[in-house]
């Protein structure tokens, strides 16, 4: 649908919804449109990317499709946020990455891997690539430090810097002032809110998800990918430390810090994310949005892939196969963070500034 | 065996709130179970899907209620709306029963919300579901299904084979095909007949056609015309039906709740001669709305106009169509397809009858008129702000009144007064019993709630539970 059309759509709908407000108890959307009138397309940014598309509000919905008023709010909402994904990224000419977004991610990751394969066949040679490495820089004799760590920290600097350019032109849009966004009560309780996923409990059942009954399973894979992440991000934090102060080079012993936090963060986002891909295949797909549903696939994909190469190089560090699964697993691990700032991990970033303004809002409210 | 030889135990026909409660009751009670309703299932739930919240009496505030209500308030409020038209016995019934729903509801599938600042005004007397009716009669369903109650939705009951009040099965044609179901006793809880627009002409007159109706199409009030035509004894006035004021651009059928229109107060309302016809400001608008509806009956083509200044405009909740909207009174006038010549005289009338006075739309309060017929005792203020707003308004009729009689044990009374062995009903079908006349926000759900918990009890004694 193009831009205009689903604004005026979005401005309907929420009209009806604004008039009925039966919906209120369920989530953060429903009181932030209480207090509008009328919706400009930055109010509705802003609401989108409230919502967590629990869809309680979907079912509960008296002109919900096929009633003649045809109100969709999850859909509408995810058509938004795909919509705000494109608009708010840099650089725009990049923004097509968001559309076809698997197929974009699948190429992107797999010209990753042949990139790698193909410098350590050119630098190091197959011996190296197909020989056993075992000992403390075993990984380096496959992959040299200096290439291990510097262009993944450019990626990274890179995809903050999108991150932080598509924020500030999100809070700028919807809200105003840099400044405003400097709120140490509001940080916080969006903090909470996003570490708790406060909004997917829907009004207290669970979400409509993956179809009409009340379930919980949605939150909780997505606490085990979340909070797998998290894990692995400390491990490798960690890692980082041991290898610039204390000198101690990777792999580490499996009852080490890194490998511990790893290993847990990595089950947790292979069970995490499989069970949320089941999720999305039996889920509903009248309240879906096909281009947010490609994105979702595609990034979960991606953590799946990455955690599970990630683990199976753990599992057979000390064999022949550690090469090979070495430049696999960081092919996929390129993949995941350049794709990060064109795909379904922004959702990230405006979420947690649309709650960060929801509760700035709420507060002068009372 | 939905269509099949084997009877139930009860056969309930509808599939509102007042069905579900008794299919659910007489279904725990260990009854086998048919619910028949006629509507497709994304539109299930009759009237019931449209609703927001409960009346109910209780003690002392909840998480869920800020206050208590207790039977005498509530049988006062109940007294004040009918002016007398209930049954005493019949309503303390309901009254003492609806304490037990705070309970009963969640335990089979509905969900409380915690009351909010809102614009609602109810939250000490009535608990609201989350997520409205359709998510209760959701829940309901569900509940239902996973206790074993077969249910068939498009299934429509045109024929009660019936003798000396003794049901013995129920035709009912589905996807074209006519099928018998014999069952040991019947729960008839299938609504009212309000969208029925031929039934209504022949109370109503051609006026009818101009009526909108607010709730589901499938209250064709098939099952009451059964009931009545076996020889169940009528309840209630069968031109009575609960009319408001709504928007006129609403569909003709299932608006719900957003087409209402609350916007008279703040302004003046003329019909399709651009004259008033009734005080705007008579009393707060929650007390008055039902009235307009047959207001605007009356009124030359069942249409009216209620036009409001910029300054109105907050003070009411947004309706779900923009409203007409100019610079000038004649403008508007235009716009809405109206007189702009009279439209402005029947303004400037009122500006100029209008007094000084301090407003205040929480009160009522002295803007009133001095020398109008009629007056606008409350909030009239010069309709003098541009932009001007106009809503075209249409009779909106939300249940209608005329019934089958009942006891206390929601058996169906028969014209020689004994009640009907095997035949029971419950929900609108019989909320007349209680509620003769007027309304009193989410006592309908009341009614159909302990109605129907009696008619599910009931029904599965009579089979043997």
């Amino acid at each position: 649908m193009p831009d205009t059309e689903l604004i005026q759509d979005g401005e309907r709908q929420m009209r009806i919804c604004n008039a009925c407000r039966y919906c209120e108890g369920y989530c953060a959307v429903f009181p932030a449109m209480e207090q509008r009138r009328v919706f400009t397309k930055a109010d509705l940014t802003y609401l989108a990317n409230l919502c967590f598309d629990c869809r309680d509000c979907y079912y509960a919905c008296q002109y919900a499709p096929p009633h003649e008023f045809g109100v969709n709010i999850p859909k509408l909402m995810a058509e938004l946020r795909a919509d705000t994904y494109r608009e708010f990224t840099w650089p725009a000419i990049l923004s097509g990455l968001f559309k076809r977004n698997l197929l974009a991610a699948s190429a992107i990751t797999a010209a990753s891997i042949v990139i790698i394969l193909g410098l350590v066949l050119a630098f190091q040679g197959s011996d190296v690539l197909l020989g056993i490495h075992v000992g403390e820089g075993a990984f380096y004799r496959v992959v040299p430090f200096v290439a291990m760590t510097v262009p993944p920290s450019l990626v990274v600097l890179y995809g903050l810097t999108v991150f932080i350019i598509g924020a500030t032109r999100f809070w700028r849009d919807t809200q105003g002032p840099i400044s405003a966004m400097v709120d140490l009560p509001a940080l916080w309780r969006a903090t909470k809110d996003a570490f708790g996923l406060a909004y997917m409990k829907g009004g207290g059942a669970g979400c409509n998800y993956p179809a009409e009954s009340f379930s919980r399973a949605r939150m909780w894979h997505h606490h085990l990918v979340f909070y797998g992440f998290l894990l692995d991000l400390a491990a490798t934090t960690i890692a980082a430390f041991y290898d610039h102060f204390l000198g101690w080079q990777a792999p580490y012993p499996y009852f080490s810090a890194p490998v511990v936090l790893g290993t847990a963060g990595g089950v947790g986002l292979i069970i995490g994310t499989a069970g949320l891909l089941y999720l999305k295949w039996k889920s509903d797909r009248a309240p879906a949005d096909a281009s947010m549903l490609n994105m979702d696939v595609a990034f979960l994909l991606l953590l799946f892939l990455t955690s599970f190469t990630g683990l199976g190089l753990l599992a057979l560090r000390e064999t022949a196969a550690m090469g090979t699964l070495l430049v696999i697993h960081l092919g996929f691990v390129a993949g995941l963070f350049i794709t990060a700032p064109y795909g379904k991990f922004a959702h990230v970033v405006y979420r947690y500034a649309a709650l960060v303004r929801y509760s700035i809002e709420q507060r002068r409210v009372v | 065996m939905i269509g099949g030889s084997e009877p139930f135990d009860v056969l309930v026909v509808g599939g509102g709130n007042a069905a579900l409660c008794a299919a659910i009751t007489a279904r725990r009670a260990g009854a086998s179970v048919l619910l028949l309703e006629s509507a497709p299932k994304d539109f299930r739930g009759g009237n019931s899907r449209h609703t927001r919240d409960i009346r109910y009496m209780h003690r002392a505030a909840t998480e869920y209620v800020t206050g208590a209500y207790d039977e005498e308030e509530f049988w006062q409020d109940l007294l004040g709306v009918t002016g007398g038209a209930t049954n005493e016995r019949l309503a303390r019934l309901t009254i003492r029963d609806s304490e037990c729903l705070g309970d009963w509801m969640p335990a089979n599938g509905v969900r409380w919300q915690k009351p909010l600042r809102g614009t609602l005004h109810l939250t000490r007397s009535n608990l609201f579901m989350l997520g409205g009716g359709k998510a209760m009669v959701n829940g309901y369903y569900d509940t239902a299904a996973k206790l074993g109650v077969e249910i068939a939705y498009e299934t429509e009951v045109r024929e009660l084979k019936m003798s000396a009040g003794e049901f013995a099965s129920a035709m009912a044609s589905r996807n074209g095909a006519s099928n018998e179901y014999a069952a040991k006793a019947l729960v008839v809880a299938s609504g009212g007949f309000e969208a029925n627009i031929p039934w209504l002409k022949e109370y109503w007159g051609d006026v009818a056609e101009n009526f909108i109706i607010r709730g589901t199409p499938h209250n064709q009030g098939g099952m009451l015309k059964e009931l009545l035509r076996h020889g169940a004894k009528p309840e209630g006035d069968p031109r009575g039906c609960h009319a408001v004021a709504l928007d006129a651009r609403a569909p003709k059928f299932d608006g719900g709740i957003v087409t209402r229109l609350d916007s008279p107060p703040f302004g003046i309302v003329v019909n399709k001669q651009l004259t008033r016809f009734y005080d705007e400001g008579e009393d707060f608008w929650p007390k008055r709305y039902a009235i307009w509806g047959k207001l605007i009956a009356e009124q030359p083509d069942q249409i009216a106009y209620s036009i409001v200044d910029a300054k109105a405009l907050p003070h009411f909740m947004p309706s779900v169509f923009p409203p007409v909207q100019a610079a000038s009174i004649p403008e508007l006038a235009g716009a809405l397809g109206i007189d702009p010549m009279l439209l402005g005289a029947a303004v400037n009338e009122f500006n100029q009858a209008v007094r000084p006075g301090k407003f205040d739309p929480g009160a009522l309060d002295d803007c009133r008129t001095e020398g109008l017929v009629p007056p606008k005792s409350h909030w009239a203020r010069p309709i003098d702000t541009p932009p001007y707003y106009g809503y075209p308004l249409r009779p909106g009729i939300t249940f209608t009144y005329l019934g089958v009689t009942v006891n206390e044990q929601a058996q169906v009374i028969m014209q020689n007064d004994a009640p009907a062995k095997n035949v029971f009903a419950a929900g609108e079908v019989m909320a007349g019993n209680i509620l003769g006349r007027g309304y009193l926000a989410g006592f309908g759900l009341t009614i159909g709630s302990v109605f129907g918990r009696i008619a599910g009890r009931e029904a599965a004694r009579c089979a043997g539970y």
